[in-house]
């Protein structure tokens, strides 16, 4: 089980798709409940963040192997507004939507690697992983 | 239609059903519940409800073909075997007429008129089914709604919201609304809000009980969070999710005793 999986976010009921396929690869390779929880609630807070600012987009989850490692790799990715000042959104507590603004440094709390790269008025692009322990 | 093509049609109405019924009988349909017999009669119908729509003409006028394809479509039966029905009747129609010694022009021109008789009908299979989908996944939708948030009162000021599921912002708001108005309707002292049932917490849903809390606390009235299952309390603090404005317990039972003691009441066994 190499291939990607990917799937569409442009309404609310395909962020708990993006989730439930989260959960599934999760459990197929082997992490525990509580890693099973967080890859799914960081892959509910990375689509929500795509379908709240972007409108739409996709999450893809791949299985990832470095240096005998085992691990699960999410890539959120959108053609938005891009974000204008990344610091700031990893800041806790900074929303622009009224939220508790603890989603994307919460998401990189949950999980082990993280990335972000955005451009404004062309997209956003996060990949995040979590290693096998 | 015109007439000539209408007569070659019919006349040639016993070749058409026999080719026509050789070639649906492959068709393998995987709805057990349907019998050779129910089958060969639906067929039958299918068949002649076709013809009676070349004699008499349109779609809308009769109707009779519409229902048909709402009662197939009804009856579970795929979409395949109506568009696979009609498509093999053209084709077989088609290749019927073209046999006979016509000039080219001639079969063109029965060729646009089959399609244009065709393709209408097809249109209002795709319509009829589409529309019946819709209709099922509204249906359910507010399925889904009626059995979102009830608010139910357990004891005297106490009452319990158990939800299950996930929790999307139309339920959130409902959750919100059932929540204010039970807490009136009741005069709850207490409410526990139990999420055994919820699989994520992530931000938003936080975010919203949060907030139902807050108006609850508005209200008068305290609001406890129950049923926090050991991962979701590990993903709510990595999250960095401040719950410390409202009490919460692990368990239905201990948010309940919690309950009872805000309210000054006891459950005492009687010898």
């Amino acid at each position: 089980m190499d291939i990607q999986s990917c799937v569409e976010v442009c309404n609310e009921w395909d962020i708990v798709s993006a989730r439930q396929l989260g959960r599934n690869m999760a459990k197929e390779l082997g992490f525990g409940n509580v890693d099973q929880a967080r890859i799914t609630t960081a892959i509910s807070e990375l689509a929500r963040n795509i379908y709240l600012y972007a409108g739409s987009g996709k999450i893809c989850l791949e299985p990832v192997e470095q240096m005998g490692r085992k691990g699960l790799r999410i890539i959120a990715v959108d053609n938005g507004p891009g974000i204008r000042d990344i610091r700031k959104v990893m800041e806790d507590g900074y929303t622009t939507s009224g939220g508790l603004g603890a989603g994307l440094p919460g998401v990189k709390r949950l999980m082990d690697e993280f990335t972000i790269d955005s451009t404004i008025n062309s997209g956003t692009e996060i990949l995040a992983t979590k290693w096998l322990r | 239609m015109n007439a000539a093509i209408i007569d070659m049609i019919l006349n040639k109405r016993m070749e058409i059903d026999g080719l026509w019924s050789e070639e649906i009988a492959d068709y393998k349909s995987t709805n057990r519940a349907i019998t050779p017999y129910m089958r060969e009669q639906l067929n039958n119908e299918f068949l002649s409800l076709l013809f009676n729509h070349i004699s008499q003409g349109d779609i809308s006028a009769d109707g009779t073909l519409e229902r048909f394809f709402d009662k197939v479509l009804r009856a579970n039966m795929p979409l395949e075997y109506l568009t696979q029905g009609l498509q093999s009747f053209r084709r077989i129609v088609l290749e019927i007429i073209t046999e006979e010694d016509i000039q080219k022009d001639a079969a063109f021109e029965t060729y646009r008129e089959v399609d244009r008789w065709m393709d209408p009908i097809l249109n209002s299979v795709v319509e009829n089914s589409s529309r019946l989908w819709e209709r099922t996944v509204s249906i359910q939708k507010s399925a889904l709604l009626e059995l979102s948030a009830p608010l139910i009162p357990v004891f005297q000021h106490i009452s319990v919201m158990p939800l299950i599921g996930t929790i999307d912002t139309e339920r959130a708001k409902l959750i919100m609304e059932n929540l204010l108005e039970g807490v009136i309707q009741y005069r709850s002292q207490v409410v526990l809000i139990d999420i055994t049932g919820v699989p994520v917490v992530d931000t938003m849903v936080a975010h919203h009980i949060i907030q139902a809390a807050d108006a609850v606390r508005l209200l008068g009235s305290t609001c406890i969070l129950v049923g926090i299952r050991p991962e979701i309390a590990q993903t709510i603090v990595s999250l960095g999710i401040d719950l410390s404005l409202f009490p919460t317990k692990s368990t239905l039972q201990k948010g309940m005793a919690k309950a009872l003691e805000i309210t000054n009441q006891q459950i005492v066994n009687e010898k």
